[in-house]
């Protein structure tokens, strides 16, 4: 999959996030995150992350989580509707997913 | 044990706080909605949200639904292909108007169940009947798939279409909930009705739930919380009618011993009917806590 458009999903509701998917312009992969929870699960988060994109073969990517105590499933399926956003394609590959 | 669907909680699909407590308020059953709650820019991720919730957490034996769109709709289709792959208990298909529109979400739900390689059949299936057409057709509709398991009556598009609006006392929806119930009665399916919404109005809610009950509705969709216990409450077979319940149990095996199929119950004659209907508050007070122990009531 390849990102070419800013795709967003989610929102700041709580137990949800809101995510931002960006080209980052060649310079690999990057994670901003803000988080309710940073302290506690922050290292969990960007595991979460890190794995979905290598799991869509993503490699060029800015990443911005805004987070508000969303569940991993949650996280997932708030990246997954960012990334597909983003590449501009709606073939959704749900065993994937 | 009879399956208990007295209360069906609406779910906004897009609502992550929502899905993930959906469970903890003890509805007999949770329905996501990725239909009327969710607006068209955000049916992809309402989607992916009901369909990793679905895949990943524990609803703790509370029935699953997921309303899906409509097949002209244009979400209808990738809503299947996803939550034939999420599993929930039952998929809810609204605006039926023929034994068609069962005809093909069937056959789409059995074509991913085969791509999936998943057992023909696990996923069941429920049609809300919205319409003046789906009205008149409920029964056609009822038996249209094995897969299905009740169905279900929309308020809101249905007096709309019939030019009206809804009343306190419910006097518009008389033949609609009627022609329903008798056609899920006749396929030996759930009949739910539909959700009341003047969330201000306690009495008015308390009124129709009886109404139903009286009417012999199975339960109804609600769209919060605080609707379910006013609802099992209601449904719940009070003290009284267990214990006349019991009477008429524990007569009839009397009378059977004795080879008649007629006895005498407080002064009242009681046969086959009373028996059936003796049972089933029986049944209903053991699916909902209040009776321990066995059928005919001995712990």
């Amino acid at each position: 999959m390849k990102i070419i458009k800013t795709g967003i999903a989610g929102t700041l509701e709580s137990s949800d996030v809101m995510i931002t998917v960006r080209n980052n312009s060649g310079k690999g992969i990057e994670i901003h995150l803000q988080s309710i929870v940073e302290k506690q699960f922050g290292k969990q988060i960007r595991k979460v992350v890190n794995e979905f994109l290598k799991k869509f073969s993503i490699e060029d990517g800015l990443v911005q989580i805004n987070d508000r105590g969303a569940l991993d499933c949650t996280i997932e399926a708030r990246l997954a509707a960012a990334l597909y956003r983003a590449s501009g394609t709606s073939d959704y590959d749900w065993e994937k997913i | 044990m009879v399956k208990l669907r007295r209360t069906m909680l609406y779910v906004p699909g897009n609502n992550a706080g929502m899905i993930k407590d959906a469970h903890i308020y003890r509805s007999d059953s949770v329905m996501f909605d990725l239909e009327d709650a969710v607006s068209v820019n955000e049916k992809d991720t309402a989607r992916f949200l009901v369909f990793n919730a679905l895949k990943t957490l524990d609803y703790e034996g509370i029935e699953t639904v997921v309303r899906i769109n409509s097949i002209e709709s244009g979400f209808g289709m990738e809503d299947v292909k996803a939550m034939v792959r999420a599993k929930p208990n039952v998929i809810r298909l609204p605006k039926t108007e023929t034994a068609e529109d069962i005809y093909e979400i069937e056959t789409l739900i059995e074509k991913e169940e085969e791509n999936c390689g998943y057992k023909k059949g696990t996923i069941g299936l429920m049609a809300a009947i919205e319409s003046p057409l789906g009205v008149l057709n409920a029964y056609a509709i009822a038996t249209a798939s094995t897969r299905l398991i009740g169905i279900a009556l929309g308020a809101e598009d249905y007096v709309t279409c019939m030019k009206t609006t809804r009343s306190p006392g419910g006097m518009e929806l008389l033949f609609a909930r009627s022609q329903i119930l008798n056609a899920a009665r006749a396929a030996g399916i759930y009949a739910l009705d539909t959700v009341y919404s003047d969330l201000n109005n306690e009495e008015g809610f308390i009124e129709e739930i009886k109404h139903i009950k009286q009417l012999g509705f199975d339960g109804k969709s609600i769209i919060t919380p605080r609707q379910i216990e006013p609802v099992h409450k209601i449904f719940a077979p009070s003290q009284k009618e267990v214990e006349y319940a019991k009477k008429v149990i524990k007569g009839i095996k009397e009378a059977e011993k004795r080879k008649s199929g007629v006895i005498a119950v407080e002064g009242k004659m009681v046969d086959k009917p009373f028996v059936d209907r003796a049972m089933r508050i029986l049944e209903l007070a053991k699916a909902s806590g209040v009776l321990k122990g066995n059928k005919d009531g001995d712990k």
